[in-house]
């Protein structure tokens, strides 16, 4: 309920934050939406000695579309992304993904960049990220680099930024009009995380066949699982029921869920494939401007 | 009989029938309510608990020197301390004892073992981590029947006498009359099920500031109290106060649902450690300790067989309970009743004979056993009968409805006793299911259930036709901790017609202060507007056993309208004198007398209650107030017929509500705006725990529903849509023909929810689903795997 | 560290610990006791306040981010000794029973129609979904917040 004492600084720039940054070191977190460092620190789960609060820096709050990807700052909210008519037109998996991640309230606060930082394999965002193949932006003092997603995300609450970096942006592939993509999420209630979580990505030839397929499941395993044997057996093939339910048993196949009170393992990797291929049914539909 | 209620008043008068807007709610909704939290006294420090992070161990040392040193940090309180005044253990509500800090052993994960009182809530909770306690771990018991194994470990070490785990045995019933029925019986239908761990988990936790006059010894102990009167007579007994220096005030209640009737440990060293400082101390849980510590609910493990006839009928009742009460037995319950009022097992159907025997075993869980939106066992009770039903009569091959209306009791058979001692006051079991019928088109629902579904979901619709018992007690059978089990009124009217009336009760969202003072308006003709009503300050309010198993309106309400009609009398002499008339020659109409056959010739209640402080005759006492202590002359037997149209995806395990009706006969309406909204309620809570809510345990005996990450309560996006109906059967023995309400769905509705799902389900072989009916447990059943929990 | 922010049009400054939780802030160094905490992990929004405009859980912020920010409570919703409509009809709905979750809700409801005038129950509902309330199952408080967003049409039919 009450978090323990920290040092808290509220940079103006990203320069600043940086700055601050190097000087903390390890001892240092940067609060961005703070919707899942909070209430760790307020649990004492998390007791970072110094925070580097980035909610002042209004340059980090923007969706845009540069050269074929989305830019995501690192200040965008989960409810932007709700929002955003860009995400709408430009990234069908996000758009799908983004009314479920935790509340609304939550959504208001809470941001896009964060959450992928969190490396949490509960969280929904890294699965979306992981089936569109995006690129995560980090600065430090010494420079930019461009991270792909599925290096980014190293393990259980681990990614793999240097010290002194921050992420300032998330780029993602533009969907173009023969692209769709789903996000389908089983969790109990609004706010809980997800007992499965399959996000699906297609974009099809000029012949209607698949020309780059994304997978990735979220809560089956100690990071948000990138389904690479299915995403490379799809391409090339007609899309259809068939073919969903063959990639839907390679996901059921190699996806690793624990048991526990959210189900058996078995039931979970049952979800894993229907879901996977309710996802591709609806990433198919939109990809062929059904929807 | 059903009736229906006319009002007599007019609507602005706001007497019994009007659907009044709520007077408590101006203060709601500016955000000018008063709950305990809200509460700050100056010089007031803060106290945060230390809990056991294991479920079973010996304490071996606990070393609280660099607590102690923190800076800002007053007192650091252990169990050794609290023994040398005689409090390391107090008495539970069920005649058990309760540590109050761990001395000898932990007997549960999150157990209070010390507690730190500082200037400032951030600090109390720093030095927690000054403290260190070492822990011999014991294997942690974390089951009842595993509680019950030969060669267990003995929880309970500490009780002198106790060899074993178990902490009561009882039976209710004729074992020689249930055993001949089921002798007769074409057909034996079986049950095993378990009602779930749950916890009322109000949204406001629980808390205390004790604020001890280290002058004059006094104590006012502001604390959230469904029963402040009961907690202030229970402090003086432990803590040794006496009691006339001891104010209980519970202020604004942030939701109850039974968490608020026990007294806690943290209550407890609270006020030791005001006692002890000379300073008022708070202390407010976090929701992580109200849900891994205070009172817990149900965790009953039931059997239940039905002996039954090839042509449908109902010939007796067996039912089993083993029930997990967690390290402690301190289930809030009349003291005759080990295991509550669950042998209002028979539910709504008439045959000869039943027999109930319960056993209960101490577990490593955090004790309670609270009536959680209850009257002590009753839900459990509902669940086990109406389950039961549906099994036997698919078993029949009848529909579960037919059945029903097959063995209901029948309306001329009220007062009907029950084959486990129970006398049902009023009841028409028939008409509230069929008009439950015919408002969701059950015949309609049977056909499309069995037409193809599009997407392969299934659909199934559950019946619970429950009774209830409520409004404890009467004073001969029921007592807690020795207290029986009345309420009072008091009412005073005002020289200019306004009044104030006080109660023994507590309302946490009720609305008492609405329906109260609309049954004073009924009986005294004074606007409802005009009438205080006054709870939770024992200082300036009658004893009362509080609120709590649906009490208040069958008790304190009947008190309200005694002492209403006995002012009354009074006021016709008043009148009978103004009048210059004899008070036999005075008609009475809402807020008025008159001379017989003169209309015109007649005093308004304010005109009487002026003259009774102004213009009183030689030889009459001044003033116009009374108190009455209701003692009630049977318990209630609320009831009603619901139904639930579900529709399951067998791919994911995943159910919705499609459609529900609540049919309700809770007597007369005092405010049917308020009925329904504490029926909505309750049908909500009822589906959450069908659907999620509930708290397990691992192997170790660690809480897994400690926050409301893990312990799941519905939003409004999954909370279903719910239309409710009526009937009307007074309850012949109370003032109103009232009978409490405010359980009534939490108790019927958890039952008619897993029916649904079972219903949809029968066909492909699944016979139960234990609650909550999650979607993995649902796959589980359709696919025959086995899953654990 | 020193902050200045504005509750309720009220501008504020005050000394506090970074650490110390908005809603706690709101609660205990302003004397605004109508925002409530229900929960340890930003699970039931009994604390929901508006920043900016917009509704967050003051229990998942610090005091120190509020910083040059305006926050509504819901002792600010009264305007001109008026009710506000969601007020209103939170009373005349029977939208509330302990009126413990009822500022976060009324909070919600006030962001939501000032978004969206009109909402569907569906909308009305999904908007909710990051608050708990144990009292009413929901079915009122969608009641309210549907009749209030028809009370405001008519005032703004007659103001215009």
């Amino acid at each position: 309920m009450y978090p323990p004492a920290f040092e808290y600084a509220a940079p103006e720039s990203v320069e600043e934050a940086l700055d601050r940054l190097a000087e903390v070191g390890d001892e240092g977190r940067i609060l961005a939406g703070g919707q899942s460092l909070i209430p760790m620190m307020k649990l004492r789960l998390a007791a970072p000695a110094h925070l580097i609060d980035i909610n002042e820096i209004a340059e980090l709050a923007y969706i845009r579309e540069v050269n074929g990807h989305l830019a995501i700052g690192a200040l965008t909210r989960h409810a932007d992304v709700v929002r955003s008519e860009v995400v709408a037109g430009g990234c069908a998996t996000m758009a799908s993904a983004a009314p479920w991640v935790a509340d609304p309230l939550v959504r208001n606060r809470g941001t896009v960049c964060g959450s992928v930082a969190h490396c949490d394999p509960e969280g929904d965002w890294n699965s979306v990220m992981l089936a569109v193949g995006a690129e995560v932006v980090a600065r430090s003092k010494q420079g930019e680099r461009v991270i792909p997603i599925s290096e980014f995300v190293v393990d259980f609450f681990t990614n793999s930024l240097r010290p002194g970096e921050m992420v300032t942006e998330l780029r993602v592939p533009r969907d173009d009009d023969r692209s769709g993509g789903a996000y389908l999420k089983l969790e109990r209630k609004i706010g809980d995380y997800a007992t499965v979580g399959v996000a699906a990505h297609l974009r099809l030839d000029e012949q209607g066949r698949i020309a780059r397929a994304g997978l990735a499941l979220t809560s089956v395993g100690p990071i948000n699982l990138k389904v690479t044997e299915a995403e490379e057996m799809m391409v090339g093939q007609e899309p259809g029921d068939e073919l969903f339910a063959e990639a839907a048993q390679i996901a059921a196949r190699t996806c690793e869920p624990t048991s526990d009170v959210r189900g058996p393992a078995e039931y979970k990797r049952s979800v894993v494939a229907a879901y996977t291929r309710r996802a591709f049914g609806r990433a198919l539909a939109g990809a062929r401007g059904e929807t | 009989m059903t009736t229906t209620h006319q009002p007599a008043t007019p609507f602005e008068m706001g007497g019994i029938g009007h659907s009044v807007r709520r007077k408590e709610d101006d203060r709601f909704i500016q955000g000018a309510g008063r709950y305990l939290d809200d509460i700050q006294l100056p010089g007031m420090l803060h106290m945060a608990i230390l809990r056991s992070p294991i479920a079973h161990g010996r304490i071996l040392s606990i070393d609280t020197s660099e607590a102690e040193a923190t800076d800002g940090v007053v007192a650091v309180v252990t169990g050794e301390m609290l023994a040398a005044h005689g409090l390391a253990w107090m008495p539970t509500l069920s005649g058990d004892t309760q540590a109050v800090l761990a001395t000898d052993k932990v007997r549960y994960q999150g157990q209070e073992v010390a507690a730190v009182i500082a200037t400032d809530p951030y600090v109390a909770r720093d030095a927690l981590s000054g403290i260190f306690v070492d822990y011999e771990e014991l294997p942690a018991i974390t089951s009842p029947q595993q509680a019950l194994e030969p060669g267990a470990v003995l929880i309970r070490d500490e009780k002198e006498g106790q060899t074993d785990n178990v902490a009561y045995t009882w039976e209710a019933g004729d074992k020689a009359a249930t055993d001949e029925a089921f002798a007769k019986a074409d057909l034996v239908v079986t049950l095993d099920t378990h009602y779930p761990r749950s916890h009322p988990a109000p949204l406001e936790t629980c808390g205390v500031v004790a604020d001890v006059n280290p002058a004059t010894g006094e104590a006012t102990i502001y604390l959230t109290s469904q029963a402040p009167h009961a907690h202030r007579t229970l402090f003086a007994i432990v803590a040794g106060l006496p009691e006339e220096k001891i104010r209980v005030v519970s202020p604004d209640i942030g939701g109850g649902f039974g968490n608020k009737v026990p007294i806690y440990p943290g209550y407890v060293v609270a006020t030791a450690a005001s006692l002890l400082i000379g300073k008022p101390v708070k202390w407010v849980e976090s929701r992580s300790e109200n849900l891994i510590s205070t009172g817990f609910a149900r965790d009953f493990h039931m059997h239940g067989e039905l002996a039954l006839t090839a042509d449908g009928r109902i010939l007796g009742l067996r039912a089993s309970i083993l029930s997990d009460q967690g390290a402690f037995y301190a289930d809030a319950q009349p003291t005759r009743f080990r295991a509550g009022l669950f042998h209002i097992c028979t539910g709504s159907y008439d045959f000869g004979a039943a027999h109930v025997t319960a056993k209960g075993a101490f577990t490593n869980k955090a004790p309670g056993g609270v009536a959680y939106r209850c009257s002590f066992r009753v839900t459990e009770a509902s669940y086990l009968i109406e389950r039961l039903v549906q099994n036997a009569a698919y078993e029949l091959g009848m529909d579960p409805a037919e059945f029903r209306l097959k063995n209901f009791i029948r309306p001329e058979q009220f007062p009907y006793l029950s084959p486990t001692g129970f006398v049902y006051d009023s009841g028409d079991y028939h008409t509230a299911l069929r008009k439950a019928m015919e408002m969701i088109d059950y015949e309609g629902w049977r056909r499309r259930q069995q037409e193809p579904h599009p997407e392969g979901k299934l659909i199934g619709i559950g019946i619970a036709s429950f009774t209830e018992v409520v409004g404890a007690g009467n004073s001969r059978t029921y007592d807690i901790a020795g207290l029986k089990m009345i309420d009072s009124a008091e009412l005073r009217i005002h020289p200019t017609g306004k009044a104030i009336l006080k109660l023994g009760v507590k309302s946490q969202g009720q609305g008492h202060e609405t329906t109260f003072a609309q049954i004073v308006a009924e009986e005294l003709g004074i606007p409802f507007e005009d009438v205080k009503v006054q709870e939770g300050d024992t200082d300036n309010t009658p004893y009362g056993l509080g609120t709590y198993a649906s009490r208040s309106t069958p008790v304190a309400g009947a008190a309200t309208a005694v002492v209403a009609r006995q002012i009354r009398e009074k006021a016709r002499k008043l009148a009978a004198h103004l009048l210059e008339a004899s008070p036999d020659d005075l008609e009475w109409e809402p807020g008025r007398f008159f001379v017989r056959g003169v209309p015109d010739k007649g005093v308004t209640i304010q005109e009487v209650a002026f003259a009774a402080y102004t213009n009183f005759p030689e030889g009459m006492e001044a003033g116009l107030e009374g108190v009455h202590y209701y003692d009630p002359p049977n318990m209630t037997y609320p009831f009603g017929s619901y139904i639930v149209v579900v529709e399951v995806d067998p791919e994911d395990g995943t159910w919705k509500v499609l459609d529900m009706v609540a049919v309700d006969d809770c007597g007369v309406r005092i405010n049917p705006m308020i009925v329904e909204g504490q029926i909505t309620g309750g049908l909500t809570e009822g589906f959450a725990k069908a659907n999620m809510q509930w708290i397990t345990f691992d192997e170790n005996g660690n809480c897994i529903g400690s926050n409301f990450l893990d312990y799941l309560v519905p939003t409004a996006w999954e909370a279903p849509r719910f239309r409710l109906g009526e009937t009307v059967t007074p309850s012949p023995h109370h003032p109103i023909g009232a009978k409490g309400v405010g359980e009534s769905a939490t108790v019927g509705s958890p039952a008619a929810y897993v029916n649904a799902v079972i219903d949809a389900l029968w066909s492909k072989g699944v016979r139960n689903i234990d609650m909550p009916v999650l979607p993995h447990r649902v796959w589980g059943a359709l696919n025959g795997v086995e899953v654990a929990p | 560290m020193e902050i200045e922010v504005t509750v309720n049009g009220v501008a504020y400054r005050r000394d506090t610990e970074p650490r110390r939780l908005l809603v706690d802030f709101i609660r205990t160094e302003l004397g605004l006791t109508g925002t409530h905490i229900g929960c340890d992990t930003t699970s039931c929004g009994a604390c929901t306040v508006l920043f900016d405009g917009v509704p967050v859980k003051s229990c998942t912020m610090f005091a120190v981010q509020a910083d040059g920010h305006e926050l509504t409570t819901v002792e600010g919703l009264r305007r001109n000794g008026e009710l506000s409509p969601v007020q209103a009809a939170f009373k005349e709905h029977h939208g509330l029973q302990c009126g413990f979750c009822t500022p976060g809700m009324m909070l919600v409801a006030t962001a939501l129609l000032s978004s969206n005038p009109d909402p569907t129950e569906e909308e009305v509902r999904w908007a909710l979904s990051g608050n708990i309330c144990r009292c009413t199952g929901y079915t009122n408080i969608v009641e309210a917040i549907r009749s209030a967003a028809a009370t405001m049409h008519e005032t703004a039919g007659v103001e215009s």
